[in-house]
This record gives C-alpha cells, structure tokens and sequence, in this order.
C-alpha cells in the first residue's frame, strides 16, 4: 500500500511523517514517532490502553486514524510532565501505588488527567465514571482513586492548572 | 515503632516513574534494525490429523522473508520435565483450536497477516472431546495416543490418617458436589517477545514471561543451540499473573526465525490469540465429604478433583496436586484422603492462574463449611476460629505449619465489617459471608530436582556509592524490582533509589526460577539479603576500625554507618564502602536461597504443597441480590491477609485489593467457555473484566506475624488473597437469599432460576450446582478409575501418615 505524508502535533510538537493511509494513531505514535508510551492491549477498543487526549479530550489511538485529527492536539503519556517536572497525577500514582504492572497506567493517567481538567475536584462516582474505559487488571482500581484524589488535592493547593472549560 | 529505614514504608516503588513517563520497555516497545515482524497461523479444528501443510505459497509473497513448521521444531518441550507433550508448533495433530501451527516472519506485520491465508493446510477431522465428562468416558479417542486410560492426563490418590475411623466418628457428614468454571487471567499486554540473533553466534530473546530460566532451558532443547549462547531478558510484565509462566510457541518461533533470517523477529500476540495461548484456570469438578462432631470438630476430609485440563500438560501434573495439598494448613483435620485426575480436553490448556488449583477446592471448602455451621447452628467465624489449625504445627499430610494468622486474619475481618450487628439484622436479598484460605510463599521443591539454590543474587557497590543488585527474577507488575531494592538498601543503609536492579537476564544475573507460586519476596529477597549481609559484614569491619566502635554496636541507614550509642560517630556510605573495598578488593557479594528441608513429608506426591512458610488471609463480603432481576451486586469486600511482614504496606495492600478485584471477576462474570471447540468469548468485549464501575470496595488488613523464615519476616501476598474473596461471596448470596451457589460464576439468570423467576413455572430452588460427575456410564467408568488405583496405591505406598 501507499505511503502517504500526515502531519501531527504531538505533545506541542509537530511532526510530519510518512504512513499507510489505514495506519491507526496508535500505530503512527508507537512505529513513526517512536512514542512507545501509548500501550496497545487489544487495538479494538475494548481495553483503553491505548487511550491519550485529542484537544484535551481521551479518545482510544487504537479506533482513530490520524486523518480525523488533523492538526489538533495530541497528549500522550510522554507528554504529561511540564518538562522535568512530574504532572501531579504522575507523581500521586507512584506515591499510591497506583502503577503495579504499569501497562494500563499512561491511558489511566490521561482519562485521570482529563478528568481533574474538567472537575478540579471529582468525586468518587466521577472518577469511576472517568477512568470506566481503562481497565486495569492489577490494582482493583482503589489505589487509583486514591491517586486521584491526591493528585486533586495538591493541584487545589498549588494552583499548578486550572480547570478548563469542557468544550 | 520498628527499627527500619525502608521496610515498613510506604515508598514509591523503584521502577514507578519509569511506569508513569510511559519509559518502562516492555516487549512490544523494542524496535531493531532490520527487524521483522511475525504472525502465527492457527489452527482452525479442535482435534485433526495434519494431512498437509504446504507453505510455498506463502514464501513466495513479497516480502514474505522465512516460514517455519512444526517439522523444524519437532522436539517436545513444556515447563515440566516429566511431562513434555507440547512442541513450540503443531506436528502432525492439532489438538485445539488456535493451536499454532506454523510461523512466518516478513516485511512488515500488514504482510505477514496477508501471507497467513496463502498456508495451504488440509486436516483431517478427528473426534473432538470437550468435557471431563466424555475425556474419561472415551477409550477410543485419544487426544494424546499415549494416554495409558482413556484421555487422563494424571491420576493422584493420596490418603492420611484414619479416614474410616473418622467419619465413623462423625455426627455429620455433608456430601458436596461442585463445580468451579474455567477462566483465564486477560493480562492487559498481550503475549509478546523479539529474537535476535547476532552475527556473534548468541541469540537474545527479550520477552514477557514470568519464568526466564526455564525459558532459557526449553529454548536450548528446541533450537539445539548451547545455553551459554542463550541469553533471555524477562522485559517487565504488562500484567502475567500466571498466563506467561509456560515456554511458547511464539518465542520458539521468533528465536528460530532469527536463527534462520540473522535479523531480529518480534511477535506480538493480538488479543484474541490471548485467549488461546491461555493457560489460566482448569476447570474444576469437585466431590467434597466431610464429617464433623456436634461441635464441629473435622473428624475426616475425603475430597475428590477432576480437572479439565485442555490439550496439553503445562503445569497440570501440580496444578493436580494443588487441588489436593493445601486442603489441610487452614483446620485441623485428622484423617485426609485426596483423588486427584486431570483430563485431556480438546481446548486451549490450562495453567497456572493465581492461585495455582488451590483456588477451585477453597471455594468447595469454604462453602461447605458454611453450610456445616448453618446446619450445627453455628456463627460461621466463631466455627472457623474453633477449629484452627495451631501454628507451629504439622498437618495430616506432613506439611509444617510456621506462623499461622489465620485466627487474626478472621477476628480483624469481623470487627472491621461490624460482622456480628450485620449478620443478625440484614432483611432479605442483603448478606454478609465469610471464607478463610492460604497460600504458599514459593513451592518448596523446585520445577528440575537438583540441589541447586532457587534464588540466588549478585550485589555490587561502586565507588560513588551506587548499589546494584542482580537477580534472576521476573518483574510482572507484583513489585518484585522494589522488593529486591528495598531489601538490598535496608541490610546495607542506604536507600532504595540509590540500588540498581538488574532483573530477569540470564546473562547477567543469578538464577531465580522465576515470578510463580508466590516465591519472588521469600526466596529472592532471603537471597539478597543474603548477599547484602555479607557486604554489610565488610562495610562494619571497615566503619568499625576507622571509628574505633565495636561492630556490634554499627547500625547503617540512610547512606550511613553509624555508632549506636553515639550516633555522632559516624561514616558515610560512600566512605565505608572505598574503605572496605581498599582492604577488601572489588566489593561483590553473591547470595542464595534454599527452603530448609523437613518441611513436608517423603511419600510420593510430597513435593507438592510445602513451602517454607504458608500465607493466611479472611475475606467478608456483602452483597445487594434484586430479588426482580436476580443482579448480584457486591457491596463491599474486606480482606485481612497475613502477610507476615509488610516490606512495603501500600505494595502489599496493592495486592490484597488486585487479588480480589480479580477473585470477584471470577465468580461474578469471567468464564472461559467453548461451543464446539470455539471460544465463546476471544475478545474483551465478550470476555467482560469488570470494570471502575463494576468493582465494589475494596478494603485491606494487614496482618503481621513475622514469620521467621521469610526476609525480615516477610511471607506472600500476591496469590492467597484471590481465594477467600470467592467463597465469601457465595456465602454472602446464601446469606442474602437462601440458596447455595456450588458454582461459578453466580450469573442473574441463574439467580432467576433459584427464585423461581426465569420462567413462568415458578420452580423455586436452594442449591445451584453439579450433582454428580455426569450420567451413569461415566460414574461407572470412575468407580472404576477410583477403585483400580485405590487398590494399586494401596499396595504401593500403605497409608503414609502416622
């Protein structure tokens, strides 16, 4: 098949590469881009691991293809540190314990983190109802909601990030 | 409270940020030069005779680059030695559906996919057999032509104590049939693995697997490549939890493939050759008959297990056993006859899943025993405690009993549930249920008999400092890099994030056997602290005469070696370490564990149950049943788990929560299940795993006993946990509405039946379960079966005990 040029933003960061026109995102990010980060655990929609935010908002790479993005935003796991500095969700995890065999953790960590974007401060039934699509076979998701909570928390205390609009 | 620095702590884990940045290399994220990618053609029957296989079609596509078959892999190889029966591809027979028949490696993956449909195979039917049922029932199929009776893999027949005796002594005896379906572990990576052989003649095989050594040991015999020019690396587990303990078929693929092509080959399992590579739980036909004095003493235990294997051995021959051994370490029980047999099925096989076959007869246990103390009119806990096994103990089939937090376990569930309040006020269609069970903290007898430790580890200090510990473990998401960097930097003070773990590769690190039967915290973490101990021993000679204090007053913590009495008198790490190794040499200490011997008996089957030290865990669960609908819902489920020692509590309690997320998927929803040989449900969407919304809470009790075998006092907390969770619910439905759930899963259609509500006839039923094995011919064939081997093991062995 035919190769052809799509141009991403990717974490703030535009690339332009070559891909078969049936390529998923999750395909382009993991073998173009080399963003191994985005897990694939079933490429049919069923396991979430694959999820990452278009404009802010979770989609499964797996189920889209890089054409209905256009230029929007792409943030994938590699993406949720400001620089060095850890996002408080990435940081609240590991003091949880919230990652045990880390394979469902960067799609977990961006429905968390669209989450706490819509609702600074989510309550229980919210955050089952946010990471609903992202199974996790280790932890019995208590210690996620444990993370979550403390990833509010400190964003509450510190002001690092506001809420955003929902769009 | 403690004298630790790191134990006891609720520390990030060692590898978390790797985790959470999204850094962490699992299988699937290795990209090499020139690599290729490879598909597995599967089969398409249940059970048919290979009558050709051409592949010139395939290999001739473009960018097709190798296929391999059967034919060029035909040794036989599985995880036990003493029952090889599987090759890495199929020769001449399928035996299930998605068995892997042969392997191409081309371009890319969207070409190997396409050539897989240019394989020409022709089989020829043969008669498939599916249940436990018709595999002991047929002598004239066999799936393995080897079977000596019919399709029976394995045939166990232990006995213990005055059994005869026993129920002469009984004022009860219940009689239980039960059954406990199969499912399988649907970790969220798929199987995965990349072979490269380089031009140096040494072939490296990167790969998801829980047991690298015995991987390492399968691929020589397949590849007929020597050891030494093997080298595996265990990559970090995206989730394993017994399904990637079994050498397969794909990596033998992969590592031949590169053998052939010298370039790297990876395969990456899709989802729904997930559910066929399997080897997750057997399902499991249960006899239980127990007698019991008026106050519930046990007099006599005789308990029987059929287990539907599926096509090949895998573990079988333990998982046997396993149904058997652990009956015993949770009440006292004096007299204890076991018949195990696990049968040949044509469907995928079945394995290890947490809990390796002791989950399925805890379940028949469990629930019996609540129906004993129902029918003596006894408060299920109160029975419970009354009839504990002591620790400190030896049970009827000689397996020895250290510490024992059983009683604990069970009295901190109560009070955390408010058990007593609950149990005597909840209306109709609201229960409480409890169930008690144990575990294993390793097996005590390794896989190859042979005199060697089970885990050893290697220690270095470097000059700056810097710790690093070798060890051939397998990190699978259960923390096992953390607990050998907490170990590590809590014998030589410093801290975990200065230690350095070098996991699960054969090259580079000891041989641990591998990340199964809840061995890694005992048995690697005894061998680094072993290691450690010793550098620590150069480190305080060191520190001892630069400070002039004697070395029994040095204490080392937080990067520091350090006086005692005075602590002001002190040595940083850095300087003790350059100290000992200008008077020692290189600082390397190598460390190993053994289980001590005489933990469990000489008779033959032994080998299976001892342990140096058995887990104890208590679950209770409340339940919500709609009385309309039959929906099952499980309010809450606190567990209390002894773990002996808690080196990292948020770890532990990490697994507690896990084990009974994935026990309550098992008896609610999860069911591997066949029509014709087809899997039911290959895919996540048919196969349902519960969900954020579905998960009930989740509580956790730690339970500390100190059990001196284990490191720091430390026992298991990764499988025991599953296995009270399921009773405890079945109870908790009897609870709630007065029927008896003798089968898994506990569905709202069957729910409907029992309340009489499914259809418009209004039948109404107190027990949902088996009654026998089946129709009479097979009850025919297993007296049989039972009385012909009673007879031989009879003569064979007498009766072991006492």
């Amino acid at each position: 098949m035919t190769k052809s040029l799509i141009t991403l933003r990717v974490n703030g960061e535009a690339h332009t590469v070559a891909a078969e026109p049936h390529h998923t995102l999750l395909e382009v990010l993991r073998e173009e881009l080399g963003l191994t980060g985005t897990k694939h655990g079933c490429e049919l929609g069923e396991c979430g691991a694959c999820t990452v935010l278009v404009d802010g908002i979770p989609v499964l790479a797996c189920l889209t293809l890089p054409q209905q993005i256009g230029m929007a935003d792409v943030t994938t796991v590699e993406g949720l540190a400001n620089g060095p500095e850890l996002h408080p969700l990435q940081t609240a995890f590991a003091e949880e314990g919230a990652a045990q065999c880390g394979y469902c953790t960067p799609g977990m960590l961006l429905s968390a983190k669209a989450l706490l974007d819509a609702h600074p401060h989510p309550t229980r039934e919210q955050m089952a109802e946010a990471i609903s699509g992202n199974l996790c076979r280790c932890t019995g998701y208590t210690s996620i909601y444990e993370a979550i909570a403390s990833a509010a928390l400190k964003m509450g205390a510190s002001g690092v990030e506001r809420a955003k609009p929902l769009r | 409270m403690s004298n630790f620095s790191v134990l006891g702590r609720r520390l990030p884990k060692v590898n978390a940020w790797a985790h959470l940045t999204g850094t962490a290399r699992y299988a699937d994220d290795i990209f090499l030069p020139r690599m290729l990618y490879g598909r597995l053609l599967r089969s398409t029957q249940p059970h048919a005779r290979i009558k050709r296989l051409d592949v010139s079609r395939a290999l001739a596509h473009p960018g097709v680059v190798a296929i391999v078959t059967g034919a060029d892999m035909p040794e036989k190889m599985g995880i036990m030695p003493s029952t090889q029966d599987e090759t890495a591809l199929a020769v001449d027979k399928v035996r299930y559906v998605g068995e892997p028949v042969a392997a191409i490696a081309a371009l890319d993956e969207d070409t190997a996919y396409e050539a897989l449909s240019l394989i020409d195979v022709e089989y020829e039917p043969l008669e498939p057999i599916f249940t436990i049922e018709e595999a002991l029932g047929r002598e004239d199929t066999k799936i393995h032509e080897d079977s000596r009776r019919a399709n029976v893999f394995k045939e166990v027949h232990l006995a213990f104590g005055d059994l005869e005796g026993g129920f002469a002594a009984a004022d009860l005896i219940r009689d239980d049939w039960s059954f406990f379906e199969g499912n399988t572990h649907a970790p969220i990576e798929t199987h995965s693995c990349v072979a490269s052989y380089d031009g140096d003649g040494k072939l490296t095989l990167w790969t998801a697997t829980q047991v690298p050594h015995y991987l390492h040991r399968e691929l020589e015999k397949v590849l007929k490549l020597p050891r030494s020019h093997i080298r595996v690396i265990a990559t970090p587990n995206g989730g394993a939890f017994g399904g990637k303990s079994d050498p397969f078929g794909h990596e033998f693929s992969a590592a031949l493939l590169s053998l052939r092509t010298k370039r790297p080959v990876k395969f990456t399992l899709d989802r729904e050759e997930v559910f066929y590579a399997h080897r997750g739980r057997h399902p499991v036909k249960m006899h239980l008959r127990t007698g019991v004095k008026k106050d519930g003493e046990i007099t006599a235990v005789h308990f029987q297990s059929y287990l539907d294997g599926g096509a090949y051995a895998s573990y079988g021959i333990a998982t046997t056993y396993y149904t058997g051994a652990l009956m015993t370490v949770t009440y006292r029980i004096p007299a204890y006859k076991f018949d195990g047999v696990r049968v040949y099925t044509n469907k995928p096989p079945c394995g290890p899943k947490r809990g390796h076959g002791t989950t399925q007869p805890r379940y028949a246990f469990e629930c019996q025993l609540d129906k004993i103390a129902t029918e003596l009119g006894l408060d299920p806990i109160e029975y419970r405690l009354r009839v504990l096994q002591p620790a400190n103990s030896r049970t009827v089939n000689d397996l020895r009993i250290t510490t024992m937090g059983l009683g604990d376990c069970l009295s901190a569930v109560r009070k955390a549930t408010a058990w007593d309040a609950k149990r005597e006020s909840l209306p109709k269609g609201k229960g409480i249920g409890v169930a008690g069970s144990a575990y294993i903290s390793g097996a005590g007898l390794p896989i190859y008999w042979n005199p060697m430790p089970h885990s050893g580890a290697e220690i270095r200090i470097d000059r700056g400092g810097g710790v690093t510990v070798m060890c051939g473990t397998a990190e699978i998401g259960q923390g096992s890099d953390n607990m050998l960097a907490s170990v590590a930097a809590e014998t030589l003070g410093v801290l975990p994030e200065d230690v350095h773990v070098v996991s699960g590769d054969t090259s580079l690190a000891p041989v641990d056997l591998g990340s199964y039967s809840s061995r890694v915290t005992m048995m690697a973490g005894n061998a680094v602290k072993d290691a450690a101990m010793k550098l620590r021993a150069l480190l305080f000679e060191a520190a001892s005469e630069k400070l002039g204090v004697p070395v029994e007053r040095l204490a080392a913590a937080y990067r520091r070696v350090y006086d005692l009495k005075d602590p002001v008198k002190q040595l940083s790490f850095v300087e003790a370490a350059n100290i000992a190794e200008g008077k020692h040499g290189t600082l390397v200490a190598a460390g190993s564990y053994k289980p001590p011997a005489g933990i469990g008996g000489s008779y033959k089957g032994a080998g299976v149950g001892p342990t140096p030290a058995y887990s104890y865990q208590a679950s209770v669960a409340e339940v919500s049943v709609d009385l309309e609908t039959g929906t099952l819902t499980v309010d809450k489920i606190t567990t209390a788990h002894d773990c002996g020692r808690a080196l990292n509590p948020a770890n532990v309690e990490g697994q507690i929560e896990g084990s009974a997320y994935m026990g309550y998927g098992e008896i609610m929803v999860e069911e591997q299940i066949f029509r014709g040989g087809l899997h039911k449900k290959p895919s996540l969407l048919d196969y349902k795993l519960p969900t954020s919304l579905d998960t009930p809470e989740l509580e956790a009790i730690l339970i500390e006993t100190n059990d001196s075998e284990g490191p720091y006092g430390a026992k298991e907390a990764g499988e025991g946990p599953l296995n009270s969770v399921i009773p405890a619910i079945a109870n908790a439905v009897f609870d709630a509405i007065g029927v008896r759930f003798d089968e898994t899963p506990i569905t709202a259609e069957k729910i409907l039946d029992a309340l009489g509500k499914r259809d418009n006839r209004g039948m109404t039923k107190d027990r949902i379960g088996p009654d026998g094995l089946g129709d009479g011919k097979v009850d025919r064939a297993m007296r049989r079966l039972t009385a012909s081997t009673d007879a031989r093991e009879r003569k064979k062995s007498g009766t072991p005990a006492d």
